[in-house]
This record gives structure tokens, C-alpha cells and sequence, in this order.
């Protein structure tokens, strides 16, 4: 009897394990599609893509679209210009909007339900429809700079950055976040004479760290991802993006191999930040059941 | 040591004053070319020369990558951003002219008497751009098959009739050996539709706008000639003669690989196919009643309204129009050069060159598209409206539908000026 059923959960375990592996296959095939492609020639990659060597590393495998690649565009300064992009512009906004989260969840000040209300509304709003007043309002702004004041942030990194500091998203899901944490923990730490400054950085952000992650993967997609936007604003080669990068590798003969190396490049650093982050991005999940 | 004090600000006040005289005006240039290393190559080489030619102007770069190039150009306009000189593609450049992007060419047009009709950017009676190179579409066969199947070789003089292009599409077809008769590229979406499609309907007799007053599509897009278009286009597809959709990699290699007896497809891929395809052939575009047509129109030099030296840009738009830059342009990337001089300095334009043909069919097919503001909505309602009827869609409700939405598009915009 007990044989029958331990043999019944090593079956269950196996499908359970089987179905896991292949929804985990799905999502992994374009990753594999991508790297392998990235070792075969252009003429090679097109013939298999309709077939299951597309999936695997056979022919004339090499690592010349990589290096072809690098000839192409200055895939490196590419890479470097969104990693500070985005690394400036996560780290600003975990800060910013966490402050923001904090007042509006853990202070008591009139009219708070009210802005959040209205930075939720926000949310509504597509990036697309206020790119072009964003545009205008850009080309015009001052800035106080090493020469100097100057008007004009077109051309710049903090263009690609400031903009996208404060999100809604980002706001709220530490207002949700900070609403879910026990009362008693902000009054205990107010009555031993904590400023509300200790309060904040002493006791609510050690306990974020779930939150923080999931804010930090979200918005490390969205400005690594970029494209729209510095598309508009850039128009010197050494401020743009990975993605406007990309952009230089569709000719009137694309060659797909060095697409695929590209990609396979600028994918890593994704991919890093994720593996990092990951276990406190699953635990906010099961927590809050916030989903990217 | 007053005097030792004297000479030395006197000279430096003498020199900088005179490097203040001999400072050269920077110019700014934007390119669509970033990520073709042989493109950019030339560029820079022929700013090079110009920057050590004189000393007025200097020449900066500033590349795009094509894709982007565009709406690069347009978000710069909105922020008053604009450089000083700018490529434009042919077909854009009337929208361009129209929304204040660039100014007249500062160039006598006689200048460009020799170039090819096609790389002049005229619109309204006067000229904005100048192009270094065309292209040019042609119907890739190879000789074997034309012989296997007992087919006469269409020249530009006596191109295939319809009949006679349909009678190849049928042999092709009934001989087994091919999957389907005739690869047309339906997998390029986007400009390709109206760029390599409209001269179907050209050649019928229609038009995607009527070019006598450029304010209404109707009658030119959905009349008789373009009806009998749309019927022939839908048999195309509905006949199995071609793929309606299509896979992007059987259109890169489909042709080579014998998947397709013919192929319609541009010079830029003519090297390719000669490398891969020993007897290939560039055979003109069947005459479907109206005379045999292709598209005209590639990339094009303009100076900007927000230019403060137009004579400056001008004088190196001239200089880089120059034959020995038109036949660098074309070794480098395979385009026709916009004079027979410089094709005659090509290696493969000149008398005898594996690209010949092409400089023929530009110089005697060729008819620019739609050369109006308009010209970005007409060129997707017409790809839109011809993928609808590949796929099956009603040929008259279609056209219809196409002429009104490019007539309501016109009426929105004052006409674009016509």
C-alpha cells in the first residue's frame, strides 16, 4: 500500500515535472533561436529557421557575426550609454518614488487621496501621446551645466533619464506596499523618537526588499527598452540607446546572423539583472500578486 | 619689457583675430547610412575631400540608421533642430518641401541635365533634392529556364505582353518544377508595395492618384483600367501563380534555390543573385497594356530651411554630385549612377557590365511615384488595399474604399497645396 503510494507521487512529481520543462521550453526556444542563430551565416540561419536546426548549433558555426557586429555599430558604447541610462534612472526612481509611496501611505496630510488618485490617472495616459508636447518642452528647457546656463536638453543623457524618474506604477506599488506593513511598527519606531526621515530608511525600506526588486526589473525593462523616446531627442550617435542600435543592422539585406549576435549581446545584461533579482521578484509576486 | 609686453598682445590679439577670419563655417549633415560600412565609408571620404577642398565651410556628420531616419528628421523639425543638409527619400521629399523641412535647392537645375529623371526631386515646378544614385525593379530569370520552357527573351524595346508574361507564368507553373511561378516580394511590406506594385497599375492604365490635379485618387485608382489591375492582381494569388503572404526567408533565398521561376526584385539584390545564379537575367517589366513601367526615386540630397548658409550646403551638394563620387557610390553599393559618365565609370553600369540593364530600364521604364504631400497616406492605402485583395477581398469595394480614404486625407490637408 505505502509502495502504491510513493510510486503514485513519483508519477505525479514526473508529470508535474514534465509539463514544467516543456512550458519552460517554450519560453526558452527564442532565447536558443537567437543564440544559435547568431553563429551561423545569414544564408545558413534563413534555410534552417524552418526546421529544428534552427535550435541547434550545426553547420558552419562561428563567432564572425560578433565580430561583424562590432564593426557595424559601436555595440559597446551602446551597451554602456543604456546601462547608465537605466542604472541612473532606476536607482533615482526606487528613491524618489519610494518617498512619494511613503508620504502618501504612511503620512496623514489633506488632500493625499486626491494625488494619488491623480498620479494613478496617470497611468492612463500613453507615452505616445504626450511624447511630442514633451519634445517641445525639452528643446527649451534650461540647464545649468559646466559652461555655464544653457537652454536645450536635446542631445543629452539626462533628457533619457529625468522624464522617467517618477511613474505612477512605480509610486503606487509602494504605497501599496508600505499601506500592507503593520501600523505598529511606524508608532513603535515614532515613540522611541525616530524622525519620520529614520522611519522611512530605517524601518519601511529594510523591509521592501521584494518591492523594490519588482520596481527595479519593471523599470530596468522599460528604459532599457527604450525607443521612441531617444529616438526623438538623440540625434548625436554617442547618446544613443541599445535599441535605436539595433536599428543599424536592418539594411536593404539585412543580415539576420548579425541581428541575432546583436541581440544576443544586449540580452545579457537583461538576463543578469534578472537572475539577481529574481528571488525577491517571485516573493513580491506571491505576496502582493503583482504582475509585470 | 613694455615693449617686450606691446609685441606679444599685438600678437596675440593678430592672431586671433585672424583665426577668427579663417574660421570655416561648420555645416551639419544628417545621413540615413549608419551601420553600412561601405555607405559611410564614401560619405565620409567625399566630406573629407570637400573639408580639404576649400576653406569656407567644414562638414560634420551625423548618421542614422535608416530605419529611424525619418521620424529622427521629423522630431528634429518639431524641436527646430534641423542641420543644415539632410537626405531625404525621393517619394518623402514633396512632404518634406510641404512642411517647411527643406528649402528650393540653391542649384541652377541645369546643373543636372545629364542625371537620370529620377533622382531629381522636383515637385511643384521647382527642385528640392538630388540624388546620387536610382534604383530600379526587374523581373530576375534565369536564361535555362527561359529556354526549358521555350520562352522568348523580353527586351526593353519588345518587353513581354500580358499575355505573353501570363503564358510564361502558366508554363513555369505547369512544368512542376517550381513551387510557385512568381516570387513578388510580398513578404517587404511597406514601401515595397507601392514602390514595386504600382507600376502594375500604371501599366493597366490607372494610377494611385490622378496626377493631373493631385487632389483626388478617384477614377485613377478605382476606374476601369485600375479594376482590370485589381482582377489581374487577384489572379496573381487566387490562380497560384504567387504567394500572397510570404515567408521573409523564401524571399531572400526562394529564387535562388529554385523555389520560383521569376522573381521581382530591385538591383540591390542583383549582386547576390549573380553570385548564387550563373545564368540569371534582368529581364524589363511586361507591358500590360500601357506601356512597361517601373519605380524611380531613391535617396536624395536637400538643404534645410533652418539652414543660416545655404550657399554652403549647395556648394557641397554640387561637389559631391561630381561623377567620380556617383560611380564610388555605385562599386560600393550596387545602385545605378544618376549619369551614364558615371556608369561608364562603373564596374558594373559601364558597356558590358553584369548590371547594365538596370541603367536601361531606370532610363527608359522609370516613373516616379506620386509626387505630392499626400504621397506617405496614398502609399499605405495602397498597400493596405493591394494586400486585401491578394488575400481575397472584394476588387471594386477595395479600390472604392482606397479612393475614399485617400480623397478624405487630401480634403483634411487643404489639398497639400494643389
Amino acid at each position: 500500500m505505502t509502495q502504491t503510494y510513493l510510486n503514485n507521487d513519483r508519477l505525479r512529481l514526473f508529470v508535474r515535472y514534465l509539463v514544467l520543462t516543456l512550458i519552460a521550453a517554450i519560453f526558452i526556444f527564442p532565447l536558443v533561436f537567437m543564440v544559435m542563430s547568431s553563429l551561423k551565416p545569414s544564408q545558413q540561419l534563413l534555410i534552417d529557421s524552418g526546421s529544428l536546426r534552427a535550435f541547434l548549433p550545426v553547420g558552419d558555426i562561428s563567432f564572425d557575426n560578433y565580430a561583424a557586429a562590432f564593426r557595424r555599430a559601436p555595440v559597446g558604447l551602446f551597451v554602456a550609454n543604456s546601462l547608465l541610462i537605466t542604472g541612473v534612472t532606476v536607482i533615482a526612481s526606487l528613491f524618489l518614488c519610494s518617498l512619494a509611496g511613503f508620504s502618501i501611505a504612511i503620512l496623514n496630510w489633506r488632500g493625499k487621496a486626491f494625488v494619488l488618485s491623480a498620479i494613478l490617472a496617470t497611468l492612463t495616459v500613453p507615452f505616445e501621446t504626450i511624447a511630442v508636447p514633451l519634445l517641445l518642452m525639452s528643446s527649451k528647457l534650461p540647464w545649468i551645466g559646466m559652461e555655464g546656463l544653457e537652454l536645450g536638453w536635446l542631445n543629452t543623457y539626462r533628457v533619457q533619464i529625468i522624464p522617467f524618474i517618477a511613474d505612477g506604477l512605480t509610486i503606487f506599488l509602494f504605497v501599496q506596499y508600505f499601506r500592507d506593513i503593520p501600523k505598529d511598527l511606524v508608532e513603535a519606531a515614532r515613540a522611541e523618537g525616530a524622525s519620520w526621515w529614520q522611519v522611512y530608511s530605517k524601518v519601511l525600506m529594510p523591509l521592501a526588499g521584494p518591492i523594490i526588486a519588482t520596481a527595479a526589473i519593471l523599470k530596468f525593462l522599460v528604459m532599457y527598452n527604450q525607443y521612441l523616446w531617444p529616438l526623438m531627442v538623440v540625434q548625436e550617435e554617442g547618446y544613443r540607446p541599445v535599441l535605436v542600435g539595433l536599428q543599424y543592422f536592418f539594411q536593404l539585406n539585412t543580415a539576420w546572423g548579425e541581428v541575432m549576435a546583436y541581440l544576443s549581446m544586449i540580452t545579457v545584461p537583461v538576463l543578469v539583472f534578472y537572475l539577481f533579482l529574481q528571488r525577491a521578484f517571485i516573493a513580491s509576486i506571491a505576496s502582493t500578486g503583482v504582475k509585470g | 619689457m613694455k615693449h617686450l609686453r606691446l609685441t606679444a598682445g599685438a600678437l596675440l590679439v593678430s592672431t586671433a583675430l585672424s583665426s577668427v577670419a579663417n574660421a570655416a563655417t561648420e555645416l551639419a549633415m544628417w545621413y540615413h547610412g549608419a551601420g553600412n560600412e561601405v555607405e559611410s565609408a564614401i560619405v565620409n571620404q567625399i566630406i573629407e575631400d570637400f573639408n580639404a577642398s576649400q576653406s569656407d565651410y567644414t562638414i560634420a556628420l551625423e548618421s542614422f540608421p535608416q530605419g529611424a531616419y525619418n521620424d529622427a528628421v521629423q522630431a528634429a523639425a518639431l524641436a527646430g533642430n534641423l542641420p543644415d543638409i539632410i537626405d531625404v527619400d525621393g517619394p518623402v521629399m514633396p512632404g518634406w518641401a510641404w512642411a517647411g523641412y527643406i528649402a528650393p535647392l540653391p542649384i541652377d537645375e541645369a546643373e543636372f541635365a545629364d542625371f537620370l529623371p529620377g533622382t531629381k526631386g522636383i515637385w511643384n515646378g521647382t527642385m528640392y533634392s538630388i540624388g546620387l544614385w536610382d534604383a530600379a525593379v526587374a523581373l530576375y530569370a534565369r536564361q535555362s529556364t527561359l529556354t526549358e520552357l521555350g520562352l522568348r527573351t523580353p527586351t526593353l524595346d519588345n518587353p513581354w505582353t500580358k499575355d505573353e508574361f501570363m503564358a510564361a507564368l502558366d508554363a513555369a507553373k505547369a512544368s512542376g518544377k517550381y513551387e510557385y511561378a512568381l516570387d513578388l516580394g510580398t513578404a517587404w511590406t511597406g514601401e515595397w508595395f507601392p514602390y514595386a506594385f504600382s507600376p502594375f497599375l500604371q501599366s493597366f492604365g490607372g494610377d494611385m492618384i490622378d496626377r493631373s490635379s493631385y487632389t483626388t485618387a478617384e477614377g485613377a485608382l478605382n476606374g476601369d483600367a485600375a479594376l482590370a489591375f485589381g482582377q489581374w492582381w487577384q489572379n496573381l494569388f487566387t490562380g497560384g501563380y504567387a504567394q500572397a503572404t510570404q515567408d521573409g526567408a523564401d524571399r531572400d533565398t526562394g529564387f535562388n534555390t529554385g523555389k520560383y521561376a521569376f522573381s521581382w526584385n530591385g538591383n540591390w539584390a542583383a549582386i547576390g543573385t549573380l553570385e548564387n545564379v550563373d545564368d540569371v537575367v534582368f529581364l524589363p517589366a511586361p507591358d500590360l497594356g500601357n506601356g512597361s513601367v517601373i519605380g524611380a526615386a531613391s535617396w536624395q540630397f536637400g538643404v534645410t530651411t533652418a539652414s543660416k548658409h545655404p550657399e554652403g550646403a549647395a556648394a557641397f551638394i554640387k561637389f559631391a554630385t561630381q561623377d567620380k563620387y556617383l560611380a564610388a557610390f555605385s562599386d560600393g553599393i550596387g545602385l545605378i549612377p544618376s549619369t551614364a559618365t558615371a556608369a561608364a565609370m562603373t564596374k558594373n553600369y559601364s558597356s558590358g557590365g553584369a548590371l547594365e540593364v538596370f541603367y536601361g530600364l531606370s532610363e527608359g521604364q522609370a516613373l516616379v511615384r506620386p509626387v505630392t504631400p499626400g504621397y506617405a497616406v496614398v502609399a499605405k492605402v495602397f498597400e493596405k488595399a493591394l494586400a486585401d485583395i491578394a488575400n481575397g477581398a472584394d476588387v471594386a469595394d477595395t479600390l472604392d474604399a482606397a479612393v475614399d480614404e485617400i480623397d478624405a486625407d487630401i480634403a483634411k490637408n487643404g489639398g497639400y497645396g494643389n
